[in-house]
């Protein structure tokens, strides 16, 4: 069973460095602290936009203990851009049908059957200590992110242009100075206690045991979620397929159960046993959790960015943690290098704030309201819950009721960002909201993915060869029509693209407007708009 | 916005009224509560109206407190 530092998955070395010996604090344009997997994803954004970036980490290993396994399709459309998508779609288990039991009986199933012509899947389940692998990988490869192990954050002073950070690591401390400070330290961040910031949420009265097993069961790759089974009286379980023949088991154990006892080998193996009823298997890993939903009034603070479980902290029903600070990486990755190259104002980094504490108040709001359904809070509640349950066998709507964790997928903003709603577009392709994949063909008939064809930068997307329009400077035209193809019909479909009609995309593949004719003046607006220029 | 709707509406409102309390006969209180959830459920489904579902519980809840009870 893994508990203690021996065990890590992937061990990385301390090196000195340089600036430990510059006798003063030298300065960075961007020092990410924290390196889990939403710091990895921020670095690398800015790394691939060409800004050097410094990001320290307190530890100097990966997967001691195992987290979160399941990741959206939008996460693996941002990892893709980051350049590790194709690698975690194909390590990953690919699952879409989920199961739901009440007692010993199967009241639904759904199936997440992705419609067809979308590169990626609609999840994959992947230990994170695999994705955190390739996301190191990947930012050691890109050659300007200077990764540093064992260099823990311990203080911080902030100015107007930056903040000084002091750093403890084997060799004693030293201090760095940051122009922007990116606060990626995890629910527990020291950034977030150094400045005194209150983190307000709820935290659910119940405690759930989690394992990773490993077993060479016939069982098909499906979330399996049981309501009171017979094998764990009262309460809730979760199975879950991973990589390696490993499963997740998650056991809801109440309030009032004694960790450590609970996480004693033999218990563990006495509630497995029960459940798994003579099948053969090894427990990988265990520990106890308690779930709150809560985030950060504000995640920008002048130089000082908070991103990830840092920022927001939601229960891992819905698998919202990590995809959702993904997000947030995606989302700050482009302005923040906008900004420091110049092209965009400080302000711009504003939008990032509050870009994201919308998608924050979403994903806690939907974890809320699965976890509630887990973990009814009145007598009241529960029999609700378990009517639902009952009649959901009979009952469509009742179906559409049961919540054992709503999946996730991006939120569309209200963004100061986003040019007026104007022009009449059916569909979810609106400003303000994530763009959809479309299978194209190029001119020689070979396939394309819509995704792939973006560039780091923006982008107009035009339907059509009639009146190609001149985009403005900067901004990469793609004419659907001839060179490239839609025989599908996906993208017309998706976009309600009609001849003429454009679309101005964001750096972070999101709709800053969308019109039925080009108006160069009109997108020059939108674009000024978009950069945070105001309202041009 | 459509209102809920508290002029009677039943030909027979004693039919109505006897109809759920035939429902709960020979139940103990836990099986009552059970039976009550879903019969809510259905209902509130039947309905359809999120509006009318609130007016609903906002009139639910209030009858109790008018009756001073606290309930
Ligand atoms: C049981 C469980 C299941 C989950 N399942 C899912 C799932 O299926 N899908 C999903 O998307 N999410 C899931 N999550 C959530 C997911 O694990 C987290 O949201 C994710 O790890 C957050 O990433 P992060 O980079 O923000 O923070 P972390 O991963 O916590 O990384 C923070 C990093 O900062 C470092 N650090 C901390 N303090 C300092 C300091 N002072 N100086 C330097 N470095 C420091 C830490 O060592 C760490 O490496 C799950 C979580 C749990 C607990």
């Amino acid at each position: 069973m893994t508990t203690g530092r021996d065990n890590a998955r992937f061990t990385f070395g301390y090196r000195r460095c340089a600036d430990q010996d510059a006798g003063q604090a030298v300065r960075h344009p961007v020092i990410v602290v924290g390196a889990g997997p939403v710091g990895l994803a921020t670095a690398i954004d800015l790394g691939r936009r060409g800004v050097p970036v410094v990001l320290l980490d307190d530890a100097d290993r990966i997967g001691e203990g195992s987290r979160g396994i399941c990741y959206s399709k939008r996460c693996l459309e941002i990892l893709d851009a980051l350049g590790v998508g194709q690698a975690v779609a194909e390590m990953g288990v690919r699952w879409q049908v989920g199961r739901v039991y009440f007692g010993d009986r199967e009241v639904y199933a759904f199936d997440l059957l992705p419609e067809p012509g979308h590169k990626m899947p609609a999840f994959v389940n992947l230990q994170q200590y695999y994705l955190e692998k390739l996301l190191v990988d990947r930012a050691e490869a890109l050659g300007n992110i200077d990764l540093r192990w064992r260099n823990q954050v311990v203080g911080l002073e902030r100015a107007a242009d930056g903040a000084t950070i002091d750093i403890e690591t084997p060799d004693g401390p030293y201090q760095l100075v940051a122009d922007w400070l990116i606060a990626a330290d995890g629910a527990r961040s020291a950034i977030r206690r150094l400045m005194g910031l209150d983190f307000i949420g709820e935290t659910f009265r119940d405690q759930f045991l989690i394992t990773d097993i490993r077993m060479a069961a016939e069982l098909p790759a499906e979330r399996r979620f049981w309501f009171e089974p017979p094998f764990h009286s009262g309460q809730s379980t979760l199975l879950h397929k991973q990589p390696d023949n490993v499963w997740r088991v998650d056991f809801q154990i109440g309030w009032d159960a004694d960790p450590e006892a609970e996480t004693k080998p033999d218990a563990v193996r006495a509630r497995l046993d029960r459940m798994l009823k003579g099948q053969a298997y090894e427990i990988e890993w265990v520990s106890v959790y308690t779930f709150q939903c809560r985030r950060l009034e504000r995640f920008v603070h002048d130089r000082v960015v908070f991103v990830g479980d840092a920022a927001h902290q939601v229960s891992p029903f819905g698998a919202r943690g990590g995809n959702s600070g993904i997000e947030d990486a995606h989302n700050l990755g482009w302005k923040l290098a906008m900004v420091l190259n110049g092209t965009a104002p400080a302000v711009l980094i504003e939008s990032y704030g509050s870009e994201r504490q919308q998608a924050a108040d979403d994903n806690i709001r939907h974890s809320t309201r699965s976890t509630d359904f887990l973990v009814p809070k009145s007598e009241g509640a529960r029999h609700l819950r378990n009517a639902v349950l009952d009649l959901a066998d009979a009952h469509d709507f009742a179906r559409r009721m049961v919540n054992s964790g709503r999946l996730h997928s991006a939120s569309a903003y209200a963004s100061r960002l986003s040019a007026a709603d104007s022009d009449d577009f059916a569909g979810a392709v609106r400003p303000g909201a994530p763009v959809l994949d479309a299978p194209l063909r190029d001119r020689a008939g070979q396939p394309l993915w819509l995704l792939d064809l973006l560039p780091d930068g923006f982008s107009l997307i035009h339907a059509g060869e009639e009146d190609r329009p001149d985009p403005p400077d900067g901004v990469t035209l793609i004419t659907i029509g001839e060179e490239l193809r839609d025989p599908g019909g996906h993208f017309t479909r998706r976009y309600d693209a009609t001849p003429g009609a454009c679309w101005l995309i964001r750096p972070d593949h999101y709709v800053a407007g969308c019109w039925r004719g080009f108006d160069r003046g009109v997108v020059e607006k939108a674009l000024r708009r978009a950069t945070g220029e105001g309202d041009g | 916005m459509a209102e809920l709707r508290n002029e009677s509406r039943f030909a027979d409102p004693d039919a109505a009224y006897n109809a759920l309390v035939d429902a709960h006969r020979g139940l103990d209180q836990q099986e009552s509560a059970v039976l009550n959830a879903r019969l809510v459920l259905l209902l509130a489904n039947h309905i359809g109206d999120i509006e009318v579902l609130a007016q609903a519980i906002a009139a639910a809840r209030q009858a109790g407190s008018r009756s001073g009870d606290g309930r």
